[in-house]
């Protein structure tokens, strides 16, 4: 509740509702009451454009704003899983992670992840996609753990077709091994 | 976003019926010839040739204005001796150059230890219309072995060079030549926005004259050829939820969806008969062998284990498929019978064995051996159980076999990008074919073109 009242009051201001500018009084004479009648100004001042703020609601008991996928400050904003060299049980740091967007997709159960599944460039690339899936399907175990819906995860495992990083070297494998979570259309 | 490029194949006959060429409706060939230049393979000899036959091939005769438009005998020498089986004369070494049978002094041929002789001759007859014609002798008994005159397009140059390698290889050796078939790969390229686009191409056994006939801005991988070679099998990122294995026909560049379900949809190869297509799939929860009868669509589970099974090779009976599985905890090769059943273990040497490619007589297993040294490529000699390492590159995969058994292509890793390299299966010579751009892997060498 107390999210709710933050933001919105946060959405009032930003707004910047006019309906608050004051004229000025003009003297009533006592023989006739005038009725007052606020009108509101308009600047004359050429206003700065200022680009929309953007809105976002939040369900009712939600952790989250629907749109903190896109917060750049919001803990949603880590997509990206990590692995160790030919494993695919989610690592102890990055559990809380996966939490995060399991209680996000439990709050808006008609938003949908998909998965994608990566290995590094070691092995052959049939098998790389079979265990880039094989990362990704431990990621959805987690998340069907907290609650979130089957229909709400896809996946799809790309193996070593899309590395993130080019060289030949540990640093280049260790970025390669992941799962992202990419949320569409949101 | 995805193209099919058109390529009219040519349709190859037999040795017998040489003189009767289906001529190819040639559709773009002329002006990727141009193209082709710039992005064609090019092969550079890393391991020369111990105990291979001495062979003189002397550049062919060319009575016409200029140079010759095509030099066949480079041609020819080059196919020969990345055989490993030959050992051809470097053209500064020829001590003569005999423009025909009655040119030929004998004697000068034995004393440097030559056993056989290669002439020809190179006429234009007006029209584009050529006639190529080579003789091969034997240097010791001072006689003509074989000889054939061709009426060629110049568009069919480089291939009637690859017919004449073929019948002076199998003459020599015994061994049907596999010069004229061709090689199937994924080439990465870096477009102009810094993204990759990715093409499936098909070049000859030598690299010329890449053609290619599917062209994405999303992965491709796992090409394989139908025994007839008329079609490619393949998967494809295009449909960006799912990926998809495609059957697409090579002279048309029609094709058909095989499958697209939910999880994986990998590594289809084909079955010696050409009837049935064994694929990856693991909508079921976890990646199996299936196979798809691909007229009726009939679709059997072949393996059922909840641990990775994929890769899967056919033997050339198409009464079993050899696969990679980690039941074992990590990759290991495993044989099934094509009607399902126990699987048996097949490789116990080392942590790392996948990627099956079997030799068309059986024999031999060409797999990715991986071990502290990093991945290469070694052979099962399935006989004698013995395991030959091959390669010595670190991330060398995907071996394909030559369709005469004779050599294995495969794709290396260099220095910025990916090259294809061949080594014979006698290990004798080693060769390295590197594009010059785009970023190459998954070649698929194609059966015979019949």
């Amino acid at each position: 509740m107390k999210t709710l009242v933050r933001a919105m009051v946060v959405s009032l201001s930003i707004a910047g509702l006019t309906s608050c500018a004051t004229t000025d009084e003009t003297p009533i004479e006592e023989s006739t009451p005038k009725e007052v009648v606020e009108t509101p100004v308009e600047q004359t001042v050429a206003a700065p454009v200022v680009e929309e703020a953007s809105t976002s609601g939040i369900a009712a008991g939600a952790t989250y704003a629907r749109n903190a996928i896109n917060d750049p400050v919001s803990p949603l904003n880590q997509k990206i899983i990590y692995f160790e060299f030919d494993q695919s049980s989610v690592l102890p740091e990055y559990v809380e992670v996966v939490n995060n967007h399991a209680r996000y997709l439990f709050d808006y159960t008609d938003i949908k992840v998909r998965l994608e599944g990566h290995a590094d460039e070691r092995g052959t690339r049939e098998y790389n996609i079979a265990l880039g899936e094989r990362r990704a399907v431990a990621v959805r175990q987690l998340l069907l753990l907290q609650g979130v819906s089957a229909n709400q995860i896809n996946i799809i495992s790309y193996g070593e077709e899309l590395p993130a990083a080019l060289a030949h070297d540990e640093e280049s494998w260790g970025l390669n091994r992941r799962v992202e979570l990419v949320y569409e259309g949101q | 976003m995805i193209q099919s490029t058109l390529a009219k194949r040519e349709h190859r006959k037999t040795v017998n019926n040489i003189m009767r060429f289906i001529k190819p409706l040639v559709f773009l060939m002329l002006i990727s010839h141009a193209l082709a230049a710039s992005a064609v393979l090019r092969i550079e000899v890393t391991q020369g040739i111990k105990g291979a036959l001495p062979i003189a091939i002397i550049p062919f005769s060319w009575d016409g204005a200029g140079a010759a438009p095509e030099d066949l005998a480079h041609i020819i020498s080059s196919d020969l001796s990345r055989s490993g089986k030959f050992d051809p004369v470097a053209p500064n070494d020829l001590v003569e150059r005999p423009q025909s049978g009655a040119d030929i002094q004998f004697a000068n041929w034995k004393s440097s230890g030559v056993e056989n002789l290669v002439v020809g001759k190179l006429k234009l007859m007006g029209s584009g219309v050529y006639v190529a014609q080579f003789q091969l002798f034997d240097v010791y008994k001072e006689q003509q072995i074989v000889g054939y005159s061709f009426p060629v397009q110049i568009t069919q140059l480089r291939e009637i060079a690859h017919d004449i390698s073929d019948i002076i290889f199998e003459k020599i050796t015994g061994l049907r030549g596999a010069f004229n078939s061709q090689i199937a790969y994924v080439s990465a390229i870096k477009g102009v926005d810094g993204n990759r686009d990715y093409v499936l191409q098909i070049s000859d056994s030598d690299g010329f004259d890449p053609q290619t006939i599917l062209s994405s801005d999303r992965p491709l991988m796992s090409p394989s050829w139908s025994p007839d070679a008329q079609q490619i099998s393949y998967v494809s990122f295009e449909k960006r939820r799912t990926s998809a294995i495609y059957v697409q026909v090579v002279a048309t560049g029609k094709r058909r969806l095989i499958s697209s379900v939910q999880g994986i949809n990998g590594a289809p190869t084909w079955s010696p008969d050409g009837h049935r297509l064994a694929l990856t799939l693991s909508h079921k929860g976890n990646p199996d062998i299936y196979v798809l009868e691909v007229a009726s669509g009939r679709l059997t589970q072949l393996t059922r284990n909840r641990n990775i099974d994929t890769e899967p090779a056919w033997n050339p009976s198409g009464n079993s498929l050899i696969f990679t599985s980690d039941r074992s905890g990590s990759p290991q090769l495993y044989e099934i019978s094509s009607s399902g059943g126990r699987a048996q273990r097949l490789t116990f040497e080392g942590g790392y064995n996948a990627s099956a490619a079997i030799s068309p007589d059986g024999k031999s297993i060409a797999m990715v051996h991986g071990d502290q040294r990093g991945y290469r490529i070694a052979v099962l000699d399935r006989n004698s159980s013995q395991l030959r390492i091959l390669t010595d590159g670190r991330l060398d995969e995907s071996p394909s076999f030559a369709p005469n058994g004779s050599m294995i292509i495969y794709a290396a890793s260099g220095n910025q990008r990916g090259v294809l390299g061949a080594v014979s299966t006698d290990g004798r010579m080693k060769q390295r074919l590197s594009l010059s751009e785009g970023d190459v892997r998954e070649p698929a060498w194609s059966p015979f073109l019949k």
